[in-house]
């Protein structure tokens, strides 16, 4: 902690992660397995962010052919690894996710979307309304109909952070908590160090994954990066028998993810947790960090949630929480180096799918760092493609 | 003496006295343990006793999730025990249905005990249209909690104030001037929006029968007066139905004259235990002992302090000379370091305590006995406050932060006051201070010409504050507690969470409140932390596995936020989604207050 001490060897490093969210996590492992020496830097504690505001989604479902759903489909499988190797503390659950339709207008809606999905190579199988009650015995009656996406899967979010860290950790990454980056050190245009309220850390990569603060993390480089809140709300019952078995949501929910709109948007999304307790989501509106209550958008999550499950008017909820997606304009995740700063890379701004897709951005920053040829193209991911937007 | 109703207990008819709780009569019945938890189907019984851990629930006449603690037996109930989740899945039971009520007012008191009842006589005193909400059945709260087999008093103290208090409470209820709401869970307190002119709080409950309506009070002003729950440590066996707070075999004496055994071990810290063992002697119950973690003879060391509330020490010396005439033990620098027994409690384990508070090895004796009354001190119930944006700090445990208030009890967000034990432990008489002050204060906020509280109340409260300082000082939680508990000793108690998980979650790298509950979730059950969470917080302090990384700068202190105060049915909450935009609504309540004024400056 003495400046004396920070140009010691033991605060020098190949790779310095900036963000101990699964994002980072991810990173970190995957930088490690590499063979990287790497430090993780967060300003609170593991999963302290929007990690441990979220619901552990691993989706499909919810993408349109495109790059995002190709980063989706190689983060499945590399869950599907990790599962293995993290253990059952994370409650990987490959459930399958249920999208349905309230009216023949919506459903055919979900099927066209489904068919284009199947054509890069997504599972989807649509539901006629009479086997609804078959997949969700408690779905409201009088549904038009669904889609099934057996490849949908829920994970404990922040256990499964805290056990990719741990991994890493086990690989000879260290975990530095409680350090707030404050800025970097440069020497002839590239990263040499980054500097943090404890001390330098000496490292010639930094990789920031601090999720929705990416972009305070960019300013402290002098540059700009468009990572912006937007906030959601979760409701949380009481621990209740299995009454829901799969992620259940509503057709609107995929056309409130792709929205760039600022005003409130809810949809349906509800899914039980390993623990009893279910879930109940989605708001979205961009309000900044704002941290105060909404009972307006809670009321209106309970009536969501008791219209799609009548059962649920009945169970408590016990409490609620918000959290902040990082979310970028073009919904897309940033990934890759910074053209303006040799050293500097992003996985950044995953919105609310960076539980999903981090062991993809995990694995694509290993490969990128080590100048290996990534899994697959990350030009939709990178860092100067806004730079371009505004000038082109 | 008593009457008798008749009711049924999973199948069985049982005839109980009126009006005596379902925990009470369950008690009663020698049947301390009733419902199983979901994870290891273990026995639970009464633990807090007054509505604050969940661990009690039952199901009656088909709703589930009542507080045993808190619910009054009526004429044919039908109560059956649960087993693992409280959800039925059971499409007879009726869906909450009725008209939302929504009620405006000057003042809103959130709690109707000393604090609270006498806040909101000396509002209604100034002319104040007041509503009191509460969660108990009938006005006292949990200092005068009372019920018909004991409304004479006699397991009391100040019963003659609390009798002269609620005739002027229920004069202003004859008046109109005072609205009382009994069986009202307020879940949130919402301050006024702010840039809005016509400014009022909204406050929301859970209410009706057995909780399943929704109601709202508009008010000009709120005081909260919510009181504050029995610290209890957790050690080896205290899930075991027989151990319970300290509070809770008081509650269930002054409830329903029911003692919580035959044999009671009395234990914890501070003076509060002498009258809980004085009145389980004196129901009948043979006191084992008191195990007094601190050295009272420490008072000596804070003279200045004594002189100033010199009447509090004939009352402690008095209960001493009762529990000497029954032949009580009392065994200073002890504590009762476990709990055993097959399914209830058979008995306990106390050990003489080293400076530090850990058990001195060799001193270690078994007491038989079917009760563990255990109090380790209080916990101040200011979630209303915090997620209202009161400021808190503090407070004399770890994690049980009290609310920051001015001399007029004023709390940081204006309109909004707290009185009693939300603003420190210090018992009923400075409650009563509190709350004359803050009921006055409450109604000049809103406008009534009232003349400041007296200036003996005012130096009563400073005194009552001075000799509160003084306990806490000598009653520390003793800090080596954290070597009480084993590795698979349980300490969150809702989600069955041991000492071994957290310690597990610790070598994860949790390091505060919120990471170690994310991580082991102690905190995310029924009680939302709030018998868990300063234990937790206490034994994060004194580190819970070797550092996994290293850290600069200090853990989040407590953090632990509880938006939602009391269970809501999503049925309830889904009424929450008509709320009006908050500038419609303001506009709205000033037009209505603007209507309703006259009424009650008539009276003025």
């Amino acid at each position: 902690m003495t400046p004396a001490r920070s140009r010691d060897s033991r605060d020098s490093f190949d790779a310095v992660v900036i963000g101990a969210g699964i994002v980072g996590a991810a990173c970190a492992y995957y930088l490690a397995r590499a063979g990287l020496r790497v430090a993780v830097a967060d300003r609170g504690a593991v999963a302290s962010g929007t990690t441990g505001a979220g619901e552990g989604n691993i989706l499909i479902s919810d993408k349109e052919p495109g790059p995002e759903l190709a980063l989706a489909q190689l983060s499945q499988r590399l869950w599907r690894e990790l599962g293995d190797e993290l253990g059952p503390g994370a409650e990987l659950d490959p459930k399958g996710g249920l999208v349905v339709a309230a009216g023949p207008a919506e459903h055919a809606g979900l099927r066209e979307f489904a068919a284009a999905q199947a054509q890069a190579g997504v599972t989807a199988q649509a539901v006629p309304p009479g086997e609804l009650p078959g997949l969700e015995p408690h779905l409201a009656s009088g549904l038009a109909g669904g889609v099934f996406y057996p490849e949908d899967m829920q994970v404990q979010p922040m256990m499964a952070a805290a056990l990719l860290l741990r991994r890493a950790r086990d690989l000879g990454a260290e975990l530095r908590l409680r350090h707030e980056v404050t800025g970097f050190e440069t020497a002839a245009g590239r990263v040499t160090g980054v500097r943090t309220s404890a001390g330098l850390l000496s490292t010639g990569l930094a990789v920031n994954a601090a999720g929705t603060w990416a972009g305070q993390i960019a300013e402290r480089a002098g540059l700009s990066l468009p990572v912006l809140p937007r906030r959601g709300f979760i409701v949380v019952t009481e621990a209740l028998p299995v009454l829901i078995r799969h992620k259940v949501y509503t057709a609107d929910y995929v056309a409130n993810v792709a929205s760039g709109s600022a005003g409130l948007e809810v949809s349906t999304v509800i899914e039980g947790t390993a623990s009893g307790t279910v879930l109940i989501g989605a708001s979205r509106e961009r309000v900044g960090f704002d941290r105060s209550s909404s009972l307006r958008i809670v009321g209106m999550l309970a009536a969501q949630a008791a219209r799609l499950f009548p059962v649920l008017a009945r169970a408590r909820a016990i409490r609620f929480y918000r959290g902040f997606r990082p979310y970028c304009p073009d919904h897309l995740p940033v990934i890759g180096a910074d053209d303006r700063l040799a050293g500097l890379m992003h996985a950044c701004g995953h919105e609310g799918a960076g539980v999903g897709l981090a062991p993809a951005t995990g694995q694509l920053i290993a490969q990128l760092a080590a100048g290996q040829e990534p899994s697959l193209p990350v030009d939709p991911f990178r860092p100067g493609r806004f730079a371009e937007a505004v000038y082109g | 003496m008593a009457e008798q109703v008749a009711i049924t207990v999973d199948g069985a008819e049982w005839s109980v006295a009126a009006g005596i709780t379902i925990a009470a009569a369950f008690t009663e019945r020698g049947q301390p343990g009733w419902r199983r938890t979901r994870l290891r189907g273990e026995p639970r019984g009464v633990s807090c006793g007054i509505g604050v851990c969940f661990d009690c629930l039952v199901t009656v006449n088909g709703t589930p999730g009542v507080r045993a603690c808190l619910a009054e037996v009526r004429p044919g109930d039908v109560i059956s025990s649960e087993n693992g989740s409280s959800f039925a899945d059971d499409q007879s039971v009726p869906e909450p249905a009725p008209a939302p009520t929504v009620d405006r007012c000057d003042v809103a008191v959130v709690g109707a005990g000393p604090a609270g009842l006498t806040a909101a006589v000396a509002a209604a005193d100034a002319g104040c249209a007041v509503q009191v909400l509460d969660l108990g059945e009938r006005p006292g709260g949990q200092y005068w909690r009372w019920g018909p087999a004991t409304a004479d008093g006699r397991f009391h103290h100040g019963w003659a104030a609390f009798t002269a208090l609620r005739e002027r409470f229920d004069a202003h209820r004859a008046g109109g001037q005072i609205i009382y709401r009994p069986g009202h869970a307020v879940f949130q307190l919402q301050p006024p929006p702010e840039a809005t002119t016509a400014s009022a709080f909204r406050v929301h409950a859970v209410a009706g029968d057995r909780e399943r309506d929704y109601a709202s009070v508009l008010a000009q002003a709120v005081v909260v007066a919510t009181g504050a729950y029995d610290l209890q440590l957790p050690v080896p066996g205290w899930t075991l139905p027989g151990v319970m707070a300290a509070g809770a075999a008081q509650s269930l004496l002054k409830s329903s004259a029911v003692t919580a055994g035959h044999r009671v071990v009395v234990a914890g810290t501070g003076p509060f235990l002498l009258p809980v063992a004085v009145g389980l002697a004196q129901a009948g119950a043979r006191v084992v002992a008191v195990v007094e973690a601190g050295q009272p003879l420490d008072y000596l060391r804070h003279p200045a302090g004594l002189a100033a509330s010199w009447r509090k020490l004939p009352e402690a010396g008095g209960y001493l000379a009762r529990l000497a005439r029954h032949r009580v033990p009392v065994l200073r620098r002890h504590a009762a370091i476990a709990a055993r027994g097959d399914g209830r409690l058979e008995s306990v384990t106390v050990a003489r305590l080293d400076q530090v508070g850990r058990p001195v090895p060799g001193t270690e004796r078994t007491l038989a006995a079917d009760v563990l009354a255990a109090g380790y001190g209080f916990v101040p119930q200011v979630e209303l406050l915090g997620e209202a944006g009161a400021q808190l700090s503090g407070g004399a445990q770890p994690a049980s932060p009290v609310a920051v208030a001015g001399p007029d009890q004023q709390t940081t967000v204006p309109g909004l006051f707290a009185a009693g034990e939300t603003t420190g432990i210090g018992g009923s008489d400075l409650a009563r201070a509190e709350g004359e002050i803050a009921g006055r204060a409450a109604a000049r906020f809103v406008g009534r010409p009232v003349a400041p509280p007296p200036r003996a109340v005012v130096r009563e409260r400073a005194a009552l504050r001075r000799f509160a300082a003084i306990m806490q000082a000598v009653h520390p939680v003793p800090s080596g507690w954290t070597h009480w508990p084993a590795d698979d000793t349980i300490v969150c108690r809702c989600e069955e969470v041991t000492l071994g998980r957290l310690r597990a979650a610790a070598a994860l790298g949790a390091d505060d409140a919120r990471s170690i509950k994310l991580l082991a979730r102690p905190g995310m059950g029924w009680c939302q932390g709030r018998i868990c969470g300063p234990p937790v917080a206490a034994l994060l302090a004194a580190g819970l596995s070797e550092p996994t990384a290293e850290r600069a700068g200090h853990p989040a202190a407590s953090g632990l936020s509880r938006p939602l105060a009391q269970p809501v049915p999503l049925g309830v909450l889904a009424r929450l989604a008509a709320l009006d935009d908050p500038a419609e609504t303001e506009a709205a309540s000033a037009e209505d207050a603007a209507g309703a004024r006259p009424d009650h400056e008539g009276k003025m």
